[in-house]
């Protein structure tokens, strides 16, 4: 079923009858051709780009809850590709032109809105920090803008801009960056996989993997075992425990992130403003809720909740910023666990056991990248070759010395 | 989160400073590149009891091995960094 306005306003004279489920609750089948362990945004686009783009019709996706429970729900839904390096910026500028067409695509209305992503400055080494960046972007195409105090002023004129400590001299902004509906997102790439033929199994937990010869041939399941010529890793948050399975250790601890999000309000914030003075970023839903988060908790974490120590910091980012935020009534929060991979990168790779490919260590970028990680990871596994704009991230650069540590902080998880 | 310190009693995990796993032990320095690779970025990251290294910054500066529970956050059991080596 094709989604159209002439569709909506054809049910809506019949009572919406004719509505069906976006895609099947598929039962395992005994084999594949390719198996994505990871039913979160990442194994979705995954398994869509091998079916769209390289013309795999034999695929399963095995999600051990229900697709999108993880991170892909979790996350503040913002979409950007103001990187610095060379080894990330052509990746995350491939996704953010994927993000541009994707509703087209998929047929589905994934809400992505290109309402710019703000990054302020509040003092002069921040702001060479962000000249630098800026040049760097348009050197690589992408798009960027310094904006002085006047400027951020006539956008945002209800932020703190004379604080005695922080006050905000400007700023780096993306207009084409912006937010997407998170969820819909999963469902959108479920529904599109699951009519080129993808199986989407929920429920189904992986538990091993089948060896032969010192190659994967398939994966135990809480559903039994499943054959598979080729199978792709995309579980961040869990990466280290699936891959254990598979006897690996992989460069990767487990940290929770928390988001939270206010009261609607009407409408507010225009953009995405992230705070240069503290780990701060906020924007406003469509339903009118203000979307914000800061700093992972700092400790190894697999419970999806966090600290009310970081609570308090990032309230207190969000109140150094926007003085008013204090008036809102704060409605939800919740955690999400991540991959902190050590340089702070993700990895997209072969792993040293044969036909068992990585799509882990997203720390907490995961959300942005979404379909270029599907895209390149669905063409690491068709072709077996890196795709040309994520030759960098290697399992193999901790070794060699070629990390892509954008924040400088080394091998620390829980400083990037 | 509290953390039992030995010397503070349980003090809010806040005034701690984490460093990460417990386990890696420095290789000797004559040993292969391999051995420090593992050392500085491999880790087992487990879901479940977890041995890792808090410093008392905002305490009484000691380094603590604290036995933790990463899907709980339950502590069982909190030893002074100096007493095991």
């Amino acid at each position: 079923m094709r989604y159209s306005a002439f569709r909506l306003f054809t049910e809506a004279l019949r009572g919406n009858r004719g509505w069906r489920p976006a895609w099947r609750d598929a039962a395992p089948r005994s084999a594949y051709d390719a198996v994505i362990v990871g039913g979160g945004g990442h194994g979705l686009a995954t398994a869509y780009y091998l079916a769209k783009v390289h013309g795999l019709r034999d695929i399963a996706v095995l999600e051990k809850g229900w697709i999108g429970s993880g991170n892909v729900g979790r996350n503040t839904t913002i979409i950007r590709s103001n990187y610095l390096l060379p080894g990330n910026a052509p990746f995350y500028e491939w996704s953010l032109k994927l993000w541009e067409g994707l509703e087209q695509d998929i047929n589905y209305n994934a809400m992505v809105s290109q309402r710019g992503v703000l990054n302020l400055h509040h003092n002069d080494a921040q702001r060479d920090a962000n000249v630098r960046r800026g040049n760097a972007m348009r050197l690589q195409g992408i798009d960027a803008e310094l904006l002085d105090a006047q400027d951020v002023r006539r956008m945002l004129p209800f932020l703190d801009f004379d604080n005695a400590r922080f006050p905000i001299r400007g700023g780096l902004l993306q207009r084409r960056g912006g937010t997407v509906r998170h969820d819909a997102v999963a469902w959108g790439y479920a529904r599109a996989a699951d009519k080129l033929g993808v199986d989407i199994i929920q429920n189904c937990e992986v538990t091993g993997f089948r060896m032969q010869g010192g190659a994967v041939v398939g994966v135990e399941t809480t559903r039994g075992p499943i054959a598979a010529r080729k199978v792709g890793l995309a579980c961040a948050g869990n990466s280290s425990r699936v891959a254990a399975l598979a006897g690996l250790r992989l460069p990767i601890e487990s940290h929770v992130l928390q988001a939270f999000v206010t009261e609607g309000l009407k409408p507010l914030i225009p953009g995405v403003v992230t705070f240069g003075a503290g780990h701060f970023y906020i924007s406003q839903s469509d339903k009118g809720g203000l979307v914000f988060g800061g700093d992972i908790d700092g400790y190894n974490s697999y419970a999806q909740r966090g600290n009310l120590a970081t609570v308090e910091d990032v309230c207190e980012g969000g109140m150094a910023l926007m003085p008013m935020l204090g008036r809102a009534r704060l409605l939800r929060s919740w955690g999400g666990v991540m991959d902190m991979s050590m340089d702070g990168s993700p990895i997209i790779d072969h792993t040293p056991i044969d036909g068992l490919y990585l799509n882990a260590g997203w720390c907490y970028g995961g959300f942005k990248a979404t379909p270029g990680s599907g895209w390149c990871f669905a063409h690491l596994m068709a072709r077996d070759e890196h795709h040309p704009v994520a030759t960098a991230y290697r399992l193999d650069r901790f070794a060699s010395g070629r990390v892509i540590d954008e924040k400088g902080q080394g091998p620390h998880p829980n400083r990037h | 989160m509290r953390i039992p310190c030995p010397h503070c009693g349980p003090r809010g995990h806040d005034e701690f400073v984490h460093h990460g796993d417990a386990a890696p032990q420095r290789p000797p320095a004559d040993a292969a590149e391999a051995a420090f690779h593992d050392f500085v970025y491999l880790r087992d990251n487990p879901a479940g009891p977890y041995r890792e290294l808090w410093f008392h910054a905002a305490g009484c500066h000691s380094w603590l091995v604290v036995e933790r529970d990463t899907r709980t956050h339950e502590i069982r059991s909190v030893t002074l960094a100096r007493s095991e080596t």
